[in-house]
């Protein structure tokens, strides 16, 4: 990140502007993907109308950086208009899609109206394995067709690559295709629970040997001496009480295709609805932001006095799905700990809860088979 | 014998916002970002692309800041050669009446 940048979103964080914001047009989509966490129905979509409205407010509210996501955002017949509209009013916009509805003359209107970027989802290199992932046929074709006619119209396109038990070792040759093309490509081994708060899709993620490998790679990581580096420590206490988890409810936030405002699109509180209120209104008094922005890393418990808490990547949104803003994100307690190597305080604790709740299943119920116990755990345990 | 007056106009390929007074701006051209302080902010909002720059320092700048014209407008000039450089403001000799929006945000 450029000090430009980093300048910017300090000065907004300071005059409390949301610098960013993600919208979703659409949780409809073309594509049935199996680790998605949306409800594709449509239930009630803003019109044209209330998105510009709501772009005009969002402009006025100081927003550079708008992200239109979706559901696949081009199954909103008014997708351009939108796009040219958030044009006029000067945001930064960065398009999220799957590419499949992108023809040459799409691709060159988005060039034409002057989009930052345009992020693909890429699963495989393999069309079997991609459209397996999405659950539809031809995708894998009709997505990298559509990055192309992007790349030749002069658009920059990244390719999101989710990463997952399905498409783990295919990663390296999706690089390969992103780099052939001249996408930029990011990985994200991060599964998240659907927005229902149903959690079985969790399934989907990646063994933490793998996880493990992914962390050393520096193809994904850049110098993975540094990268894995042993925990520093806790946070100095000063510094815990000045430290705010991200940027989520801070400087950026989340809208969905209903107009329900969320700090961010992996932190569903409820936090106002834009066809009830302004956004400014929801953004400067919504009681849910403001108690988001209460914390700082002094309230999380045991994070505060984790040896991950200078370096530990918490997504406040996960933690508030695993029960508790306040408390810690276990997913992220175990990337550190294949990161590192070093478990987390919340992770030990955890460990201890599962080992007495084992302990106290067997002298409730003796068995002549032995207690089960997570493959996970028995596997971390060599290098505690 | 009186300069040539030369005209501003904001680049219409960028992305703006006002914040806290002063102006981002991302050019469309490479995704550079620029930083407008609150003088250069004021030039920026006030690059229609038909007023001579020559006014815009003499209205905007001269009679809210405390400095001498020709330095301001030497500034001003300067400022909007660099700008120019970047693509993200329009220099010309002559009126340019299709000027990118002002920016919006947070005053």
């Amino acid at each position: 990140m450029s000090s430009l940048m980093r300048e910017m979103g300090a000065k907004a964080l300071k005059l409390g502007i949301p610098l960013g914001v993600q919208l979703d047009v659409t949780y409809r989509c073309n594509e049935r993907c199996v680790h998605c966490y949306l409800d594709h129905d449509d239930h009630g979509e803003m019109t044209t109308a209330e998105i510009k409205d709501l772009l005009a407010q969002m402009a006025d509210a100081g927003v550079f950086f708008l992200i239109l996501s979706g559901g696949e955002i081009f199954l909103r017949r008014d997708l351009l208009e939108i796009v040219e509209h958030a044009r006029k009013l000067q945001f930064s916009v960065k398009l999220k899609t799957n590419a499949v509805m992108i023809r040459q003359a799409k691709a060159e209107r988005i060039a034409a109206l002057g989009v930052e970027s345009v992020q693909i989802s890429v699963y495989s290199h393999k069309p079997d394995v991609h459209d397996a992932i999405t659950k539809l046929p031809g995708s894998f074709r009709r997505t990298i067709e559509g990055a192309r006619f992007l790349k030749a119209a002069g658009v920059k396109v990244s390719f999101a690559n989710v990463l997952m038990k399905h498409n783990i070792d295919d990663y390296p040759e999706v690089q390969a295709l992103a780099e052939r093309i001249g996408a930029h490509y990011t990985a994200d081994a991060t599964i998240t629970p659907m927005m229902d708060g149903d959690r079985s899709i969790l399934d989907l993620n990646i063994e933490a040997g793998a996880l493990e490998g992914l962390f050393r790679d520096p193809t994904l990581v850049g110098n993975a001496e540094e990268f894995c580096a042993p925990p520093s420590g806790p946070l100095a206490e000063a510094d815990a009480l000045d430290t705010l988890p991200c940027s989520a409810g801070h400087t950026a936030v989340y809208v969905s295709p209903y107009g329900d405002v969320y700090p961010c699109v992996q932190f569903p509180l409820p936090s106002g609805n834009v066809r009830r209120q302004r956004f400014i209104d929801i953004w400067k008094d919504s009681p849910q932001l403001k108690e988001v922005r209460s914390i700082t890393m002094a309230d999380l418990q045991g994070c505060s006095k984790c040896v991950h808490g200078s370096s530990c990547s918490r997504c406040p949104g996960l933690a508030y799905m695993e029960g508790n803003m306040r408390g810690p994100s276990i997913q992220d307690c175990e990337k550190s700990y294949a990161r590192t190597g070093v478990p987390s305080r919340n992770l030990l604790a955890k460990r201890a809860a599962l080992a007495g709740a084992s302990a106290r299943a067997r002298a409730a119920a003796p068995s002549a088979q032995r207690a089960y116990e997570p493959i996970t755990w028995v596997a971390r345990k060599q290098a505690d | 014998m009186k300069n040539k007056e030369r005209y501003i106009a904001r680049a219409s390929n960028v992305a703006a916002r006002m914040i806290g007074g002063e102006i981002m701006i991302m050019s469309g051209l490479d995704s550079s970002l620029f930083s407008l302080n609150a003088t250069a902010s004021v030039l920026w909002q006030a690059a229609d692309g038909v007023t001579p720059l020559s006014a815009i320092v003499a209205q905007r700048i001269c009679n809210a800041f405390e400095v001498d014209p020709a330095e301001a407008l030497r500034d001003a000039e300067e400022l909007a050669e660099a700008l120019a450089g970047h693509g993200i403001l329009r220099l010309s000799d002559s009126p340019m009446p299709d000027a990118g929006a002002p920016a919006r945000g947070s005053p």
